[in-house]
């Protein structure tokens, strides 16, 4: 009966109730929408780290991470590529030399992190290839090609097949020199990149090094995020010479930035709900208010003080059951449909760019997620029916009944 | 052995420099199956008094006992239980659940007793017959008419069977023929089921229809008639 009654109480004013309702819906669909623009940003900004440039795991000489010279190869690198070979969860890996160097054209020379590579391993493990905005990925049969960013083709004033020289320290501290033809211009979503990279065949680097056979990286991605921390640990196992990394610890501000934004995302969501407790509160003490007579007259009558709570907190928990599931339903479609199509953000690309994130945004959000901002939404109201029941309780049954 | 004993009780209200005493050494007995009207001008404590023997209210000192039960030593919890189990309340604005259909209304008090549902629809179905509200049984307070919605207040003051029912004015609010139609129920309700009745009431009809009448002018009791 207590459930009917309360059930009933929360139709008595539709509209009262219907402007409740409604906040409780839109707050939570707002919410919902806003969190998952967020983290699909977010989830954007590291796959998109990860594919380009991270991979998943990172191998180096821990000497080179200390002082990057050319010196500073992997040691052994046969064994190294065996173990890789040989482990079923490493689904990809690639090598790769890397020199810091100067990229000269008549317009001028730009530092540059030059990366010598194996095109076809380097396809397999990262997607820089795909972002070719001009140009092939290094075609076959032709020495001295390079590969650039488009912002670094801007500021070099180089098109497709112009020159340009790379210069270099080789093992020795030797400054060494080589023009390379512009093969291909990529543009990915960071324009920091695109503005300090460049790629070049393996074998045409070691030409001018004169270290065949080495490489300072190994690149690889395992079969999934989950198998991440499982591989790393083998690999430290198996290569115990080796600085073993995944992309967290190569890129920690990604996984700062994973952690920061779910704390964010809470705060965000309970101080949306606080508003709408506060809205609750609102509607339901003047709900007791009006009903003061009635409530006077089920005190006399012998309600107790529990069952008199209880009333008013299953009546507020009723209003945010109903207002939201239609919030979370609302938020999950217009999720569902936005991911779909992308939300272009063309008019802020520019910005996007430069936090490594295209400027289509593709919200999404975890399932549990869901679930937890219902019990969020329950909790909520049952915390802002606590003042009202309160208020109830404080009438006294001979004044209440007549109206005093 | 009366039903409801009050002995020397007052009620002062002290609102700072004055204090109003709003009963004065009020001792009354009534005994089961009474028809009492209590009455009074306004301001002559009749509404206090019936809320302090109700357990509304306490005295500020005095005692009352019910069927043996000094409830001036009861905690607010066990009073709770007492007017539950053995008071029954007719207001002046009959006080009915607006949410709630007649019968519902009517099985309320039961349902707060625990008592099985089959059981509950049944006795409040019978109640509402009694009353002559057989037909509306289903319908909401809106219903119904001010008479109607009194005499549903009636059904549901006595469906689970108290050892008396208090009534605040009780046909303040309707007109003659409703004002008729209440009375005889309640008197045959009186007298069938043995009920005690007890009234508060400036409204002569009332009056006319009692069996005792007890007048208190400025708290204290002026005359106690048992006609």
């Amino acid at each position: 009966m207590l459930l009917k009654i309360s059930w009933r109480n929360v139709w008595r004013n539709r509209l009262r109730s219907g402007v409740v309702i409604a906040a409780i819906a839109l707050g939570i669909w707002a919410g919902l929408f806003v969190m998952a623009l967020s983290v699909g940003l977010n989830n954007q900004r590291t796959r998109s780290a990860i594919s380009t440039t991270l991979s998943h795991i990172q191998l180096h000489n821990p000497a080179y991470l200390k002082d990057s010279k050319v010196a500073n190869f992997i040691p052994d690198g046969e064994h190294v590529t065996q173990v890789l070979e040989a482990n079923p969860q490493v689904k990809a890996f690639t090598t790769r030399m890397i020199v810091n160097g100067m990229a000269s054209s008549s317009a001028g020379g730009f530092g540059v992190s030059l990366n010598g590579i194996d095109p076809e391993k380097e396809a397999r493990v990262t997607d820089i290839h795909d972002h070719l905005t001009e140009g092939d990925w290094f075609a076959e049969g032709k020495r001295n090609q390079v590969v650039i960013g488009a912002k670094l083709a801007d500021k070099l004033k180089v098109k497709l097949r112009s020159k340009i020289v790379l210069n270099f320290q080789n093992e020795q501290g030797d400054i060494v020199a080589g023009a390379f033809r512009v093969a291909g211009i990529f543009k990915t979503v960071s324009s920091q990149y695109d503005e300090s990279t460049a790629f070049v065949r393996m074998k045409d680097l070691e030409g001018l090094l004169g270290t065949p056979g080495q490489f300072h990286e190994v690149a690889l991605l395992t079969s999934g995020l989950d198998e991440v921390q499982p591989v790393k640990e083998e690999l430290k196992a198996a290569l115990p010479d080796l600085e073993v990394r995944a992309w967290k610890d190569v890129s920690p501000e990604l996984g700062y930035a994973d952690e920061m934004m779910n704390t964010m995302l809470y705060i965000f969501i309970l101080i949306i709900l606080m508003a709408l407790g506060f809205g609750i509160i609102n509607t339901m003490l003047m709900a007791v208010l009006e009903r003061k007579r009635e409530l006077g007259m089920l005190m006399s009558v012998g309600m107790n003080r529990v069952r008199t709570f209880s009333m008013i907190v299953i009546e507020t928990v009723f209003l945010s059951l109903i207002g939201g599931p239609v919030g979370i339903l609302l938020g999950w479609a217009t999720i569902s449909w936005v991911h779909s199509k992308g939300l272009d953000l063309s008019a802020v690309g520019k910005g996007l760019e430069s936090l490594g994130v295209g400027a289509i945004i593709y919200p999404e959000l975890e399932s549990g997620i869901y679930f937890n901002i219902a019990i969020l939404v329950v909790v909520a109201a049952i915390l802002a029916s606590i003042v009202p029941a309160i208020r109830a309780l404080m009438y006294k049954p001979a004044e209440a009944v007549r109206g005093l | 052995m009366s039903i409801i004993h009050t002995e020397n009780l007052t009620k002062t209200y002290d609102s700072g420099a004055v204090k109003v005493h709003a009963l004065n050494d009020v001792s009354i007995d009534i005994a089961p199956g009474e028809f009492t009207a209590i009455v009074g001008p306004s301001g002559s404590g009749k509404t206090t008094l019936l809320n302090i023997i109700g357990g509304l209210d306490t005295p500020s000192s005095g005692r009352i006992v019910i069927d043996g039960t000094d409830i001036t030593r009861l905690s607010d919890g066990q009073m709770i239980d007492f007017r539950l189990n053995n008071i029954g309340f007719v207001f002046q604005s009959y006080n009915l659940i607006p949410v709630l259909t007649a019968r519902e209304n009517v099985e309320f008090i039961m349902l707060m007793q625990k008592w099985d549902k089959k059981k509950r629809e049944t006795r409040a179905t019978e109640m509402l017959q009694s009353v002559g509200l057989g037909d509306q049984i289903d319908r909401r307070p809106s219903q119904l008419s001010g008479g109607q919605q009194q005499r549903v207040a009636v059904a549901r003051a006595l469906a689970s069977g108290p050892k008396f029912v208090l009534a605040d004015e009780p046909t303040a609010n309707l007109d003659s023929a409703s004002t008729s139609n209440l009375l005889d129920i309640m008197a045959n309700l009186n007298a069938q089921l043995g009920t005690t009745f007890v009234f508060s009431t400036h409204d002569q009809r009332v009056i006319d229809r009692a069996r005792r009448v007890i007048t208190l002018e400025d708290g204290k009791i002026l005359s106690d008639e048992t006609r």
